[in-house]
């Protein structure tokens, strides 16, 4: 037998020669990579990257350029309403389809589907739709109201609100889907309980169904998030960032300043910025969700 | 009798499938109603219609000298127990049991009298202050009988209330729920599919299958008269032998045996004849030195034994078919041996072999 334990190091070769890829690509990729970009925001690098030290001149620059603030506020508009109305909308779709109704997967597969098409289809159709000259607008008109507007596209202070609709009709069906997974979950037993107590259907959802949900909620709020924050192609798709500079986006001000700008130290400053926002949130919600756990054993 | 639940021509139907058929209950004031069978047979569907949980398709439910067949659950004077505790989990155990009681707005003292007078009663006062998934399952369960017990209601309805817990806590909490009976008093109705719950609590048995009552009477009754070969088989475990045989005279003839019926009642009083089955449970056979003084006996080879520790059960075979002895646990028995067996058909049952009712 063995005289001594053996080395840690060395145990369950094949599993850590197989995670060995996945460790360069996150190392190289993710850390060097965001590093490298980090570093270079504090250059003048124009169309190559320049080791050229500016401090902190890119960052005043973006945060006096017009383009960028719009952008920021767009996503926070886009962002906080994107995120209430999808959670109420798809939690509201679920619990209706929890109903034991007919056809339920039919329903559930229509809702879904948006969710099948690529940003830039659902931009474009919702671009069309939008349209006064063929879509809701005319359609209305047509049916003899002539006075009937509704054009967000085309007015600068709500076109944010008209690619909000697209999301919506996009997002939904998933969070429909998890939440109605989360719905299933909950024993039928606990309802029945409720029933006997008399406690009407919404305070059961409100207060013993939804939070005995978290997890599902959790995992929602995630995939919801990072949609939102790199939320491109669908403004590249329905809006083009306009009119004018009405439904920019940051994920839009970087790829311009990077690769139509030639202003690449610009483009890093950008997205270091919004790493920095991503960070601000993700981070304390990460202590105050994984760093209690010891606690609860 | 006082009647505290009243279940009259109860149909109840999903689509096509009938699940209740014509069925009527009455349940006495204080009374301890077990309804046992296998699953499948209705049983729990009849309590979550008493419940009000599911709606009847014809027929009236009274409680309490009530109608109240579509009356909603809260309404009916009903606590339930769930099989599964469905306990809400992120309310500490004070506020499961005072939700119900907060949402019908009850006055704040009353509602802590009624939670102390709960606690105390099930003994859970230490842990008003945990959430259920820092209980054990015995202890939710004592919780989930708590928020049956401060709605403060007549009727106690209990859906296998023990079939999640482990064989010890089944049978200390059996035994609790047994003396919150004779303490309160209330009417409880009990779902079971196991015969030792329904023997030991209940004052009276029914035996359901599918979605009829088989047989509605005291736990020794059932056991010692069943009314047919279905309730004869179900109850007793390890459960009752049968011989397929007839009726001739006064003696049973199975394979190349007369079995004197000497000392069998007949249920209609006179003795019958034909073709019918033999039932006689593994604890009414007799061994050893009190075999003599049985009215038949019988030498069989043992083909196995199951020691139990407190019994020992011999399998053998009578006349053919398979036959089952228990022994006292301290027998010295040996497989192959030969074995003499008394039999007293004072205490067996007799079936038809076709309507298979009790003769």
């Amino acid at each position: 037998m063995a005289d001594a334990r053996p080395s840690q190091l060395f145990r369950n070769k094949s599993a850590k020669i197989a995670a060995i890829p996945m460790i360069v690509t996150a190392l190289f990729v993710f850390v060097g990579g965001t590093a490298w970009t980090i570093v270079y925001s504090f250059t003048k690098s124009g169309l190559l990257p320049r080791l050229k030290w500016v401090g902190l001149d890119q960052y005043e620059r973006l945060w006096s350029t017009k383009r960028w603030i719009v952008s920021i506020e767009n996503l926070m508009i886009y962002g906080l309403s994107m995120l209430v109305l999808v959670f109420v909308i798809g939690f509201i779709l679920a619990a209706l389809i929890d109903q034991k109704i007919r056809f339920e997967n039919t329903i559930r597969t229509v809702i879904l589907y948006p969710y099948a098409l690529s940003f830039v289809v659902t931009g474009l159709v919702w671009q069309w739709i939008l349209n006064p000259e063929f879509g809701i607008e005319s359609i209305v008109r047509s049916w003899g109201w002539e006075s009937f507007a509704f054009d967000p596209l085309y007015n600068a202070d709500i076109a944010i609100f008209g690619v909000l609709i697209a999301g919506l009709w996009q997002g939904s069906g998933l969070v429909m889907v998890l939440m109605l997974a989360g719905l299933r979950g909950i024993d039928q037993e606990v309802w029945k309980a409720a029933r006997v107590d008399g406690i009407p259907a919404w305070k059961t959802y409100i207060f013993i169904v939804i939070p005995m949900m978290r997890p599902v909620f959790i995992t929602t709020l995630v995939l919801v998030v990072t949609g939102i924050v790199k939320i491109y192609d669908l403004i590249v798709a329905q809006t083009g960032g306009g009119p004018g500079i009405s439904t920019e986006v940051p994920a839009k001000y970087v790829y311009d300043m990077m690769f139509q700008a030639n202003n690449l130290g610009q483009g890093f400053a950008a997205s270091t910025m919004m790493l920095l926002t991503v960070a601000l949130v993700v981070i304390p919600w990460a202590f105050l969700e994984f760093g209690g756990s010891k606690k609860r054993g | 009798m006082n009647k505290s639940v009243e279940i009259k021509n109860l149909d109840l139907e999903f689509g096509a499938v009938k699940v209740l058929q014509n069925l009527n209950l009455d349940i006495g004031k204080g009374e301890f109603l077990v309804l046992l069978g296998s699953s499948g047979c209705g049983k729990s569907t009849l309590l979550n219609c008493i419940a009000g949980l599911l709606d009847v398709t014809a027929g009236q439910i009274h409680i309490n000298d009530k109608n109240v067949t579509w009356a909603e659950p809260s309404e009916r004077g009903i606590g339930m127990v769930f099989q599964s505790y469905a306990l809400y989990p992120q309310m500490n155990v004070e506020g499961n049991l005072s939700f119900g009681l907060k949402n019908a707005k009850l006055p704040k003292d009353e509602i802590a009298k009624r939670i102390k007078r709960a606690s105390e009663i099930l003994q859970i006062e230490p842990l008003l202050k945990r959430k259920p998934a820092a209980l054990s399952g015995g202890q939710r369960q004592r919780v989930a009988i708590g928020r049956a017990l401060v709605r403060d209601v007549d009727v106690f309805l209990f859906d296998e209330p023990l079939s999640n817990l482990d064989a010890k806590l089944r049978a200390d909490l059996r035994v609790e729920i047994k003396r919150l009976h004779q303490n309160l008093g209330n009417t409880m109705v009990y779902v079971t599919h196991d015969q030792i719950e329904a023997m030991t609590l209940a004052d009276r048995i029914a035996i359901m299958r599918g979605g009829q009552i088989m047989q509605l009477d005291s736990p020794e009754e059932i056991y010692g008269r069943p009314v047919n070969k279905y309730v004869a088989g179900f109850i007793g475990s390890p459960s009752m032998n049968f011989l397929e045989g007839r009726i001739e005279g006064d003696v049973f003839l199975v394979g190349d045996l007369a079995i004197p019926l000497a000392g069998y009642e007949f249920a209609s009083g006179n003795a019958v004849s034909g073709e019918a089955s033999l039932g006689i449970r593994p604890e009414h056979v007799v061994t050893g030195e009190l075999v003599g003084n049985a009215p038949f006996q019988i030498d069989i080879d043992v083909s196995l034994i199951e020691p139990t520790g407190s019994d020992t059960l011999v399998d053998c075979e009578v006349a053919g078919h398979p036959f089952r002895v228990r022994m006292d646990g301290q027998a010295k028995i040996k497989v192959g041996e030969r074995l003499r067996l008394g039999l007293d058909l004072s205490k067996a049952s007799l079936f038809d072999k076709t309507s298979e009712l009790r003769l």
